[in-house]
C-alpha cells in the first residue's frame, strides 16, 4: 500500500469524525452566520456600492483567528487524550502520514466552510457585474490562511492534551502573525522604530500576503510564504509528537 | 519472530527499562508479569514502535523496529492498556478504519470484517457509537482492531484488565487458541491467567527480567515445590515431628493441623533431593508408625510465592506506574 492511500484512509476517517460529531454542524453554523453578520453590517457590503466580496474578505483573517484554532485545537490533543495515539502510531503509518493526514481532512473540512459562502457569489452576480477571477483569488488566498492557521493550531494541539491550552495559544499566535501587518499597530510602531524594522516585521504577517489574493494577484511570494509557514508548523508538529514519544 | 535484545528506556534519570533481552517464537505465548511500573508496559511499546527505545534493539519477523518500522508494524497487532478506541466513531467504522490502514480493501476488507465481528460477538453493537458501549464491548472492539489483519505477531497490554470472570475466561482461551501459529506477547498482574494461557513467562522487576521459563520452571522455584502435604490417620504431633526430623532429606516441617485422630504436615525436602523420593519416604515412616496415610501429595509450588519473592514490594513502586502513565 502506497504512503498516499495511508494519507487518504486517515484524512477519511478524521473528516468523518468532524461529521460523525455535532462540531462540524455547529462551526458550520457559526461560521456562516459570522461570515454574514460581519459582511452585511461592519463590512458595508451593500453600502460599497461595488460588486465585490471585498466586505467578507477583509472579515475573513478576524473571524478565522477564532474559528481556525477551534477546529484544529482537537487535532493531536483529542488523540493523546484518549490514547488513540498510541493506536495510530502502531499501525503501519508514519508520523508523516499521520500528520499530512489529519491536516488535509481539517482543511479540506474549511475548504467546505468556504466553499458554503457561494450565496455570497450569487449575490454578487446577481445584483452587479464583478470581477470573477478576483473573487476566485480572494477564495484561494482564504483558503491558504486557513490551512497557515491550521497548521500552527495542528503545532499547538500536539503540544497539549488540554484542547482549550492548545486553542488559547494558537489563537495568541495567529493574532501576532495578523497584528504585525495590521496597519493601526504598524503605525504606532513605526513612530518609534526604524522603517526597515517594520518593513521587516510587517513581511511577516498574514495580512500582507493576504492583501495580494484580494486584489486578485497570484503573486508566486505570496504563495511561498503560506506554503513555507504550513510547512514549518507541521514539521514542528512532527518534531513535537516525536519527542513525546521519546519521551 | 520477536527478538528484544539488551533493550533500555531511561525517562530522565529514571530507568524503566534496564537491559532486557529475550525472544518469542512462533507458537509461543509469553506472559509479561511484574508489580506495577515494573516497566511491562513500557517494553511493549517499544516492541511496537511507539517509544523509541534508549539502547538496545527489536526485530519483529526480521524488520528492525528501529529503522524499519513499517513492515514491521504491518505484522503486528497491539491491543495497548486501557483498550483505547476513537469513541466518536461506530464499531462498524471503527473496524473498516483499522483494516483499510492495514491495506485491506474491497472484499478483503469486509471478510475481516466480519471475521473479527464473530471472533468477537460485536454483532449487536455494530452500528453503536463506540463511546456508549459497556467496558466489555470496548475492550473487544480494541481488541477486533488489534487482530484484524491475522498477525503472525501479537502484543496485548493486559487483555483481561476490567473484564467480567467470563469475559476473562473468553479471552484466555482466544489467546490460546491464537497462540498455536502465531508469537503472542501479553501482559498480567493476575498469576492464574499465567497458568491458564501461557508457554512461557517472564517476571519483571524494576526494568529487569527477574524470571524466565515455562509456568512449571517458574513453580518450581517456588519453595513449597516438592514439598510433601500429608494427613496421617491416628498419628501424634509429636511423633510425626520427630520421625521427619530423623529423616535427613527433610529439610524442615509444619504440622498445617491436627486433631485428635489426625494430622496434617506438610514436610520440605532439602536441596536436590531426587523428585519422588521424599514422598516414598514419608509414606514409610508411616507405614512403620501404623499410621494411615489419608491423602498424599506432592506440591507443585505456587506462582505467587515466586512473584513475590522475586519482586519488590508495590509501594516504592507507585510512583513509577504514575509516571509511566504520565508519559503515555
Amino acid at each position: 500500500m502506497n504512503g498516499w492511500s495511508v494519507i487518504a484512509s486517515i484524512a477519511k476517517r478524521e473528516l468523518a469524525a468532524y461529521f460523525q460529531s455535532p462540531v462540524a454542524y455547529v462551526f458550520l453554523v457559526i461560521f456562516l452566520l459570522l461570515a454574514g453578520f460581519f459582511t452585511f453590517t461592519f463590512g458595508g457590503f451593500f453600502e460599497r456600492g461595488e460588486a465585490s466580496l471585498a466586505a467578507f474578505f477583509n472579515w475573513v483573517p478576524w473571524l478565522f483567528l477564532f474559528l481556525v484554532p477551534a477546529v484544529g485545537m482537537r487535532l493531536w490533543s483529542e488523540e493523546r487524550r484518549l490514547g488513540t495515539l498510541e493506536l495510530l502510531l502502531t499501525m503501519p503509518v508514519t508520523n508523516w502520514q499521520a500528520i499530512l493526514g489529519k491536516f488535509l481532512a481539517s482543511w479540506l473540512f474549511l475548504a467546505i466552510a468556504l466553499a458554503l459562502t457561494f450565496p455570497l457569489i450569487v449575490t454578487v452576480n446577481w445584483l452587479g457585474d464583478p470581477d470573477n477571477g478576483v473573487i476566485a483569488s480572494g477564495y484561494f488566498g482564504a483558503a491558504l490562511l486557513a490551512g497557515a492557521y491550521l497548521a500552527i493550531s495542528s503545532m499547538t494541539s500536539a503540544m497539549t492534551r488540554n484542547q482549550v491550552i492548545a486553542f488559547i495559544i494558537a489563537v495568541v499566535l495567529c493574532l501576532v502573525l495578523i497584528l504585525a501587518g495590521f496597519s493601526p499597530v504598524t503605525d504606532m510602531v513605526s513612530r518609534w522604530a526604524s522603517p526597515w524594522l517594520v518593513e521587516a516585521v510587517t513581511r511577516f504577517s498574514v495580512l500582507t500576503h493576504y492583501d495580494g489574493f484580494q486584489r486578485g494577484v497570484i503573486d508566486t511570494r505570496d504563495l511561498a510564504y503560506f506554503l513555507s509557514l504550513m510547512a514549518f508548523s507541521l514539521f514542528a508538529t512532527g518534531v513535537i509528537i516525536r519527542s513525546h514519544r521519546a519521551g | 519472530m520477536i527478538k528484544a535484545e539488551n533493550l533500555s528506556k531511561s525517562f530522565g534519570a529514571k530507568r524503566a527499562v534496564d537491559g532486557v533481552s529475550f525472544e518469542v517464537g512462533k507458537g509461543e505465548v509469553l506472559g509479561f508479569l511484574g508489580p506495577n511500573g515494573a516497566g511491562k508496559s513500557t517494553t511493549m511499546r517499544m516492541i511496537t514502535g511507539f517509544i523509541p527505545p534508549s539502547g538496545g534493539s527489536i526485530s519483529v519477523c526480521g524488520h528492525d523496529v528501529l529503522t524499519d518500522p513499517i513492515p514491521a508494524k504491518r505484522k503486528m497487532g497491539y491491543l495497548p492498556e486501557a483498550a483505547p478506541s476513537y469513541t466518536d466513531m461506530t464499531v462498524l467504522s471503527f473496524l473498516r478504519f483499522a483494516a483499510e490502514i492495514r491495506g485491506l480493501r474491497g472484499e478483503d476488507r469486509r471478510k475481516a470484517v466480519r471475521r473479527v465481528v464473530d471472533m468477537c460477538y460485536l454483532e449487536p453493537v455494530l452500528n453503536q457509537t463506540i463511546d456508549t458501549l459497556s467496558k466489555g464491548f470496548r475492550h473487544r472492539t480494541c481488541f477486533a482492531q488489534a487482530v484484524i489483519h491475522d498477525p503472525d505477531v501479537l502484543i496485548m497490554d493486559e487483555p483481561t484488565d476490567g473484564l467480567d470472570p467470563n469475559q476473562k475466561h473468553e479471552v484466555r482461551g482466544l489467546i490460546r487458541r491464537m497462540g498455536e501459529n502465531k508469537a503472542i506477547i501479553f501482559s498480567t498482574h493476575i498469576l492464574e491467567e499465567v497458568e491458564a494461557a501461557c508457554t512461557r513467562a517472564i517476571i519483571i522487576d524494576r526494568g529487569r527480567i527477574v524470571a524466565n521459563g515455562t509456568p512449571e520452571e517458574l513453580k518450581a522455584r517456588s519453595e513449597r515445590a516438592g514439598a510433601v502435604l500429608a494427613k496421617l490417620g491416628g498419628a501424634g504431633v509429636q511423633a510425626v515431628q520427630d520421625g521427619l526430623a530423623r529423616n535427613p532429606i527433610v529439610r524442615r516441617s509444619e504440622i498445617l493441623a491436627s486433631e485428635r485422630r489426625w494430622v496434617v504436615v506438610r514436610a520440605y525436602p532439602q536441596k536436590s533431593t531426587p523428585d519422588g523420593t521424599l514422598a516414598a519416604a514419608v509414606a514409610e515412616l508411616a507405614m512403620r508408625e501404623n499410621w494411615k496415610i489419608e491423602e498424599l501429595l506432592i506440591e507443585e509450588g505456587r506462582l505467587d510465592d515466586v512473584f513475590r519473592s522475586l519482586t519488590w514490594s508495590e509501594t516504592p513502586a507507585a510512583g513509577e506506574a504514575t509516571r509511566e502513565a504520565a508519559t503515555a
